[in-house]
Order: structure tokens, then sequence, then C-alpha cells
């Protein structure tokens, strides 16, 4: 993506991050309030749980232009519904070994758990997968799976 | 074969006559000697079109979940393969068991026309099959073929000759299964590089017409509102705009049948653009097993499959590719 306001050609990936409420929205906001930072350019998404998201939703957001996708839920054992992120897990270990057979580069995908408390382990989570997701460039493959030419 | 398919007959005409069931689900005459269709009898008359040959590769279980709605018991023939698919469906609610008669029988490895017909042959007219060659008749004369080069891909690697579900059995002869690992060709696009497996798919995906054959023939696929055909799925765009399911219609599908996908091979036998559709699944079936024990779906019409389930101690998603050099 180009910054058109400022010219700048450096690439600036577009990052969906799947916040569960009770735990890492909150990281993200004790982040805000402790004026720790992390790039504009991560979308925060707010679920109810990690467990919330179906799978579609991140092949929907890589459809739409989403260079990466991080999910953040509570610590295995700290669900607020007690078990939701243990299926999260399952599902999405199984989702992003999937997406890397099929030759979309494993760096794209991430999950990571951020407690309430967590707010520099959420800035330093998302600065550093941002970082990541540059050095990679723009996600092409999982937009255009089923064309032959390349965008 | 011909007396299993004789024995066949016969039963499905006792069951019939003697009002245990209300109609058998079977195999039907096509057009041609290799084009059976999936049918279901309701009277002996019509069993004379019932056939039982080299081309029944076609899985039977699905129907039940319509015909078993009707009054009455149901009778099916089912291969080894078949059976899982049906536990799996049972496991689901989706058929009920009490109402099915499963008549299990033998399957010495089912024929792929088309592979005949690479072979030169054409307008076949019958084919014997003899241990491990088979005879092909044809208006042009008699060729004999290694049964390993015309057999389905799913026969190749077959699962086991064991049915998991019956209430009786025809079984006339011995039932060798092949021997090849179903896991080989999921390993060997594993060792390639990111690129290379990208370069692999998008080849063999842009040949996809989206027929939705491989859907409507899978007997996971069971649905009453299939996500592909729901507007309230929550990830359909405002306007009308296909693109997602368009683009990432594999991916969602494969998704959907993982941990319920029993590796029956329905939908690569009926792509009609040959896409190896079977190791899309088999590669969720690899990691279940690799990440959290061994699981085969419909084994039995019981349990949790490996997406209802965890553990605590699961492998995290950050250990996924961890030394496994992938
Ligand atoms: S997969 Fe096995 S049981 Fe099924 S049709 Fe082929 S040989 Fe028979
Ligand atoms: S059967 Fe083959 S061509 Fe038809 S929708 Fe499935 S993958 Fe595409
Ligand atoms: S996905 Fe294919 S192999 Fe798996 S159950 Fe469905 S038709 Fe059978």
């Amino acid at each position: 993506m180009q910054d058109v306001t400022t010219g700048n050609k450096e690439f600036k990936p577009n990052i969906v991050a799947f916040c569960c409420n009770w735990c890492s929205y909150a990281g993200a906001d004790l982040a805000g309030s402790s004026r720790l930072t992390y790039p504009a350019n991560v979308k925060i998404i707010r679920v109810p749980c990690s467990c919330r998201v179906n799978p579609m939703f991140v092949l929907k957001a890589f459809q739409q232009g989403a260079d990466g996708v991080i999910l953040c839920g509570c610590h295995p054992g700290d669900c607020h519904y007690v078990t939701g992120n243990y299926y999260t897990r399952r599902r999405m270990a199984l989702l992003f070994s999937f997406l890397n057979y099929m030759g979309i580069e494993k760096e794209r995908t991430r999950v990571e758990w951020v407690s309430a408390a967590e707010g520099a382990k959420f800035s330093a989570v998302m600065n550093d997968f941002v970082k990541t997701v540059t050095e990679l460039g723009e996600n092409k493959r999982l937009t255009d799976l089923r064309v032959k030419e390349g965008k | 074969m011909r007396d299993v398919e004789q024995k066949m007959i016969e039963r499905a005409a006792a069951l019939l006559q003697n009002g245990e069931v209300a109609r058998v689900v079977g195999w039907k005459k096509g057009e041609f000697y290799f084009d059976p269709a999936p049918a279901v009898f309701e009277t002996v008359d019509e069993l004379k079109d019932f056939v039982y040959n080299g081309f029944c590769g076609a899985n039977l279980s699905k129907y039940l979940i319509k015909v078993s709605k009707n009054e009455g018991k149901t009778a099916i023939f089912m291969k080894p393969c078949d059976s899982y698919s049906f536990n799996q469906l049972v496991k689901e609610h989706r058929v009920d068991r009490e109402k099915i008669y499963v008549i299990a029988v033998e399957c010495q490895g089912k024929l792929d026309i088309e592979k005949i017909k690479a072979n030169g042959v054409t307008a076949v007219t019958n084919v014997e099959e003899n241990g491990d060659k088979v005879t092909v008749s044809s208006l042009y004369g008699e060729t004999v073929l290694d049964k390993a080069d015309v057999m389905l891909g799913k026969c190749l690697t077959c699962k086991g000759k064991t049915h998991q579900a019956k209430d009786e059995d025809i079984i006339l002869h011995e039932m060798p299964a092949p021997a090849n690992n179903r896991f080989d060709e999921v390993a060997k696009l594993e060792a390639m590089t990111e690129d290379e497996r990208f370069a692999f798919w998008k080849e063999q995906l842009q040949k996809c017409i989206r027929c939705n054959a491989c859907r409507n023939v899978c007997p996971a696929c069971s649905c009453l509102k299939c996500v592909f055909d729901n507007p309230s799925s929550g990830v359909a765009a405002k306007a009308n705009d296909d693109r997602f399911e368009e683009q990432l219609f594999h991916v969602i599908r494969a998704f959907h049948v993982s941990g319920r996908c029993t590796d029956c091979g329905e939908c690569s036998r009926v792509c009609p653009q040959n896409i190896p559709l079977h190791l899309l699944n088999r590669k969720f079936i690899k990691d279940i097993d690799g990440f959290y024990g061994e699981y085969q779906a419909g084994e039995t019409a019981e349990g949790k499959t490996p997406l209802t389930s965890y553990k605590e101690e699961d492998l995290e998603v950050s250990d996924v590719f961890k030394g496994e050099g992938k």
C-alpha cells in the first residue's frame, strides 16, 4: 500500500488483529494508556472470545487485502468462557498449517496469548508482527489462489 | 464378482419380499457396462436392473440422509470405505442407525474407466476381473491390463477392507488391501518450498469450474444450509459479489470437513477437472494425527471429533512450524 498523503512509497502492510474482549483488547487498552505504541496499520477487531473467530473470518480478511492476520486471546486456562481458546488453538494450528501447505507464507498468520495485564507484550507483539509482514511484502497469494496469472 | 452380485440380488429380493425393508439402496445398470448409477429399489421386479461390478465405486451412504426419512427400514449395500462415511453420518445425527440395515459387501478395488480409456481401449463392452489383471472387451477385441494401472485413485490407497458397520455381510473371497501409504503424496508436497507448493496448487485450482460436484458428493458435506449457498453466513459481501467464495472455495470446503472427512476419496473421483482434492483433506488428517494423536473419522459412530475436543497440553500454534522444515 502506498501512502498517498505523504507520497511515501514504503510498503505499509494491512494487518488485521482479532482481539478477545476480555484479555487482549484490554491489553491493547492498557498499552494505549501506558503510552506504549503499536503501528497504526494494525486494525483491531474486537471479538467476544478468540473462539468466535470462524476460520472464514481469517480467509475473508486476507481476501479483502490483509497482508497479515493475527489472533490474540487469553492465555490457555484463563479464558473468560473457560475453554474457548483451547478450541481456537486447535482450529488455527490446523488452518495455518493448511494455508502454508497451499503455499501461503507461514509468517502471515499468528496466534498470541495476551492478558489484560500485558500491555507491553501487546505492543511488542504487534510491532514484531508488523515488522515481519513488512519484510515479507504484499499478500498476493491468498487473493488469487485460483487465478492463473499473478495480479 | 458375478457370484457376489448374484448373492446380493437374492438377499435384496428376500428382504423386500418378506417386508423386512421397504427399499434397498444399490447400483443399477447404466447405459454402458462402466457407468452403473446409485439407485433405490422398492420392488423385486426392479432388481432386474441391479448390478455390482468393478465400476460401482460410488459411495452410497449419503443417499441415506434422504431416503431413510421415508416410512420403513432401508437396506443398503456398503463397501468397506462407505461404512466409514455411514458411521460419520450416524454420529452427526443425519441418519438414524435403527432405520438402516447394512449389508457389507466384498470389494476388490474399483476401476476407473478414464484410466482404461487412457490405455487406448474404447467402446468398452465388458470388463472381467481376474486377480491383479483385468480383461477389457471392446468392439475392437480384447485387451488385458494390469488392474493396479486402472483402479480408482482412492482404491490405490484403500484404508483397509474391514467394514466398520454391518448387520450382515456378503464376502465370498479374500480381499487383499494395497500396501500404499496414503500420506506419501502429502509428504511429497510438504517437502517442497512454499513457492513450489503455491505454484502446484494454483495450477490445479485454476482448472476448477465450480461445478460443486465435490461438495455435493461428499458424505461429510451434509449441512442443511451450505455456507456456499447462504447469504447470512456472516462473511458474504453486501453487494452481490462472490469473489470470496470463488477464490477460497477449496480452502473453505476442506476446512469444513476437517476432522469429519473419512478420506472416502469421492471428491477426487467425481471432479471433472481431475483436481486432486483428496490431497487437501489428507493434509488435515495427517496434521490431526501428528498434532493430536491418530484419529480416523467414521471408525465408530460415537465420540468427539478432534475439532470439538482439546487437551490442555495441546501443541501451541507457534510451534506448528517448528523443527519440521515446512
Ligand atoms: S477404497 Fe477400498 S473399499 Fe473403497 S472402493 Fe476402493 S478398494 Fe473398495
Ligand atoms: S468437483 Fe472439481 S471442478 Fe467441480 S467444484 Fe469441485 S474442484 Fe471444482
Ligand atoms: S472430503 Fe472427499 S474424501 Fe473427505 S469425506 Fe468428503 S468426499 Fe470423502
